[in-house]
């Protein structure tokens, strides 16, 4: 169970993130949108211990996140962000590698190269598993540190900005892996996301904010409303009915 | 049986080579100098020659070759641990700041002996380059280029008060010793300091994986749980006084903390534990050769190894640097096509900054 209560962040005084509270469903996928500087990623790096914050609280399994020891926390939680070094030379393998890292230590045992192989066939990257991560395309790469999510074996997997710099294609395949992540492998997924019907396609729950605040939160049909999106997004919009899913256009 | 032998080679295939030329030549080397020693003449018991062995040659190959796998290294952990392929211990301040520390010991304690100087050398070299990955932390630059040019500028400044200090207090010509490279002082008895390398280069082989993981970034590392502010300083610290340790007992080496590691990467990647040994040996045979040109070329004196592996490393890296310009990044690995130029990972690393 992870719950966020009154959480306060700020950057040299200026609030950015304003008494936040909110309990994340488990077992569901679950998006943070809204606009710029709306608070998203920083509430994302808070409740994943990268980001440190000013007041409130952030339980995960009935304890402080800060209390949690970063290794045991690893084995529960993992957080992929934008800005690994993606200069480095390492092959698909020695990065998924990495992931066992929290339980292994680096000596890794024949169970945890079991897993690192089925973490590499679940994201159908054998064929390139020693290829070097500087040299795939963006969405092979991508599928590469998930890959690593997976093998890091968590309950949470947090996702910042998955889609970020793929084209449609490879971000809309981004957005099946991570419903897989959730229906399959039955993980707890939240993601930031700026393209919002992603979110509303392949998320259940909706948290949206606004100047530090959650403007709404519900589950996809409850949020994404003509109203709820032109308040949030100060756009106009229109909402249509695809395939059961809300989705929206603005223009 | 055969196919696992071909695993194997091709596994350790480049170590293997390595490892034989490194041995072939450390013998041939033992045999080259002004006074003739053979190997039938020490086989035989001559004591004049077994003397010249044990108390000249074999330091000196020792020296060289701890040289040549410290410093290549310290080159490759500070590359992994700044992100950037062009730090070295002598473009990240390193040997600047030992060579202050060693002069203040001259000064403030002239009757220090080797391993006070070395004491000095050590903080000093550790503070300085904290200093220098701290500044380009907190400044964060667009290009991956001006990280060492900001090094070596910071690195000149420190060699700028040590020459002040030097001259002001008529130390310069004792301090010549540390600033030009040379194995010629090194003689039984005033070396043995240099074998620090050893430990701490298995120290880092130990934590080849966590300097690997603190490469990546520092989200990368929060995620797997590694404390990278720790194995930064840790990692900087033994990369410092690997630096430290050489410095006292041999001077100045530049240039292979940035070759080796970039030149070994080219075939065999980043991951540290498959990188370390091949750059260790590759660095000891690059100081080898060097030192084996510098006793050749004007026999019987010598020339300091500093003067030749200047001439040969500058050679190699501007080769380095223009194969990079004109394939792009991804053509260091042999057979690879890229377009990008060698960019900046100090921009990247830096990402987005969702708020």
């Amino acid at each position: 169970m992870m719950n966020v209560k009154n959480l306060i962040k700020k950057y040299d005084g200026k609030t950015v993130v304003d008494s936040v509270s909110f309990d994340i469903p488990k077992g569901k996928v679950t998006s943070l949108i809204g606009p710029n500087g709306a608070g998203k990623s920083t509430v994302m790096g808070v409740i994943s211990r990268l980001i440190s914050r000013d007041g409130g609280e952030v339980t995960f399994q009935d304890q402080d996140i800060s209390r949690w020891k970063s290794k045991e926390l690893a084995k529960r939680l993992a957080i992929l962000t934008q800005t690994n070094n993606i200069q480095m030379k390492l092959t698909v393998r020695e990065l998924v590698t990495f992931g066992r890292f929290p339980y292994s230590g680096g000596r890794n045992t024949k169970e945890d190269e079991e897993i690192i192989d089925q973490a590499l066939a679940y994201m159908e990257l054998e064929d390139i598993q020693d290829q070097f991560i500087d040299e795939l395309s963006g969405g092979q790469r991508q599928r590469a540190y998930i890959a690593m999510v997976i093998a890091q074996d968590t309950e949470y997997v947090l996702l910042d900005e998955p889609t970020n710099n793929l084209d449609i294609y490879h971000a809309s395949n981004m957005m099946k892996i991570v419903r897989r992540l959730c229906d399959e492998l039955g993980k707890t997924v939240i993601l930031v996301l700026h393209e919002i019907n992603y979110a509303a396609f392949y998320s259940d729950y909706i948290c949206a904010f606004k100047d530090g605040k959650i403007c709404k939160f519900g589950t996809v049909e409850e949020v994404m409303t003509k109203e709820n999106l032109s308040e949030i997004y100060k756009v106009d919009f229109e909402i249509m009915e695809i395939e059961g899913r809300p989705l929206s256009i603005y223009y | 049986m055969h196919q696992l032998g071909g695993i194997i080679i091709k596994k350790y295939g480049i170590t293997i080579i390595l490892a034989v030329v490194l041995i072939v030549l450390s013998v041939w080397s033992l045999f080259i100098g002004v006074l003739d020693v053979n190997l039938s003449g020490i086989l035989h018991g001559d004591m004049e020659q077994l003397e010249i062995f044990l108390i000249s040659r074999l330091p000196r190959l020792l020296a060289i070759l701890c040289t040549g796998v410290g410093m290549s290294v310290a080159g490759l952990i500070m590359q992994q641990l700044c992100m950037n392929k062009f730090v070295s211990p002598t473009t990240g301040a390193t040997i600047s700041s030992a060579q202050f520390g060693i002069l203040l010991a001259l000064l403030f304690m002239p009757k220090s002996t080797l391993w006070g100087r070395a004491l000095f050398a050590f903080v000093f070299a550790i503070a300085g380059t904290w200093i220098f990955v701290w500044f380009i932390q907190r400044i964060q630059f667009k290009d991956a280029v001006m990280v060492p040019l900001v090094g070596i500028m910071f690195g000149n400044v420190i060699t700028g008060v040590t020459n002040y200090f030097a001259y002001k207090y008529e130390m310069s010509q004792a301090l010549s010793t540390w600033l030009v490279g040379h194995f010629s002082m090194v003689l039984r008895g005033r070396y043995e300091l240099v074998y620090l390398v050893v430990p701490l280069v298995i120290i880092a082989f130990l934590f080849a994986n966590h300097f690997n993981i603190v490469g990546m970034g520092k989200d990368f590392s929060k995620n797997l749980g590694v404390h990278y502010n720790a194995v930064l300083f840790m990692g900087l610290s033994i990369a410092a006084a690997i630096t430290a340790s050489v410095v006292v007992v041999v001077g100045s080496i530049s240039y292979i903390g940035l070759i080796v590691p970039n030149l070994v990467a080219m075939f065999k990647g980043d991951k540290i534990r498959g990188t370390l040994v091949d750059t260790a040996l590759f660095g000891s045979i690059f100081v080898l050769v060097c030192d084996m040109i510098g006793r050749a070329v004007i026999a019987p004196y010598e020339l300091p190894i500093e003067l030749i592996i200047g001439i040969v490393g500058s050679i190699v890296f501007i080769g380095m640097l223009l194969y990079r310009l004109n394939h792009g990044r991804k053509a260091i690995r042999l057979g690879g096509a890229g377009n990008s130029p060698c960019a900046s990972a100090i921009s990247t690393v830096k990402g987005e900054d969702g708020k």
